[in-house]
């Protein structure tokens, strides 16, 4: 799975700080059937979470509802240098994960 | 009456070379003035389009980046093992393309030039055309021309190609019996239902479509062109769609490539 984060490398301590995240996942529905008539089973992205330096400060929980390659903007305050972990899990099973430093000043 | 009919033959036969010649020094007719499909769309989208970040067509852009890097075939060799760092060495190939191959001397597109170097270069398994992995590649390679004017030129060698894309573009199709021109041509503006119909040019492609959920190539746009005329389809890569990707690219001449383009 590619996905893609987007935050500040350095930061104020206590500045507010936008953090994105796009993934590349089709987010089937599993409403939808195949050439042949069968449906195919549902497989989303069900659960996203980011830890800063071990902290939870951001979940998300998604269903068939949300379009393919989820796009995710959300905000946190930036209160020690470390690491923003994302962890992400879909209906297969199948797991990602990413990365990014960031410093505060 | 021999002679009259040798003569009326001669005089017939000047007038068609006379027309086939008149035929072959024509440029594409362009719509004036040319504007991107993304004239035509939405705020939403000409936002998601502009934003590096939320532009779902970057994730194949970074995948691509990606593979460009990771070996492949017997050869063990990778994009980068020749072609180095494709910022530098790829910028600009894009506004070229489709062109003549000196090799086969057949009409080639990006997407047939990766193939033919993951065949020859890498000993590769080829890669299915519409695949993610070859999208990704194409739009990384196409991403490195953007905001560049495309800049096909049409020669001796093309000429040919060019002509039979220009017949297919004015060609009524399908059980609708439209050509691309009647809409796209003549109509580019107006409302097709809830619509506004573009000018039709190729050069925001590979695309991210809103309505498929996923990024796709030139040929599978005009499949999709050709299902709604109700025309029978061609396979993507055939040898009709290179040329009318050829057509297109005259067309469009002089427009700035876009890719990752992101349309409704």
């Amino acid at each position: 799975m590619t996905a893609r984060i987007q935050a500040p490398s350095t930061a104020k301590r206590g500045e507010v700080i936008e953090v994105r995240i796009a993934i590349q996942h089709t987010m089937e529905t599993g409403f939808r059937v195949d050439e042949a008539g069968r449906p195919i089973p549902k497989n989303v992205v069900n659960k996203l979470v980011c830890r800063y330096n071990g902290t939870e400060v951001f979940r998300a929980e998604m269903g068939s509802g949300v379009s393919a390659n989820p796009y995710l903007d959300f905000f946190t305050v930036a209160d020690a240098s470390g690491e923003l972990v994302f962890d992400w899990i879909d209906d297969e099973g199948t797991t990602g994960s990413e990365r990014v430093t960031l410093t505060v000043s | 009456m021999m002679n009259a009919l040798l003569r009326f033959g001669a005089a017939a036969l000047a007038v068609v070379s006379l027309a086939s010649i008149a035929a072959t020094v024509d440029a594409p007719i362009k719509p004036q003035p040319l504007k991107s499909g993304l004239d035509f769309s939405g705020n939403e989208v000409r936002d998601l389009q502009q934003d590096d970040f939320a532009n779902p067509g970057m994730l194949w852009v970074a995948r691509g980046e990606k593979l460009w890097q990771e070996p492949a075939g017997e050869e063990r060799k990778s994009c980068a093992s020749c072609h180095g760092d494709a910022p530098v060495t790829m910028k600009g190939v894009a506004t070229r393309y489709p062109l003549i191959d000196p090799g086969t001397a057949r009409l080639m597109n990006i997407e047939g030039r990766i193939q033919q170097c993951r065949e020859r270069r890498q000993h590769a398994e080829p890669l299915k055309y519409e695949s993610p992995e070859l999208l990704a590649l194409t739009s990384y390679v196409a991403h490195q021309s953007r905001g560049m004017p495309l800049n096909v030129s049409i020669d001796w060698q093309n000429r040919h190609n060019f002509d039979a894309g220009r017949a297919l573009y004015f060609k009524r199709l399908g059980q609708a019996n439209l050509s691309c021109a009647q809409c796209h041509q003549d109509n580019w503006g107006k409302k097709l239902g809830p619509e506004t119909i573009s000018q039709g040019h190729g050069v925001a492609y590979p695309i991210y479509r809103l309505d498929w959920q996923t990024m796709g190539s030139l040929h599978r746009r005009f499949r999709s062109c050709l299902s709604g005329v109700r025309a029978e389809l061609l396979p993507q890569g055939a040898p009709e769609f290179l040329d009318l990707e050829l057509y297109l690219a005259a067309r469009s001449q002089g427009m700035a490539i876009e890719t990752p383009g992101v349309r409704r």
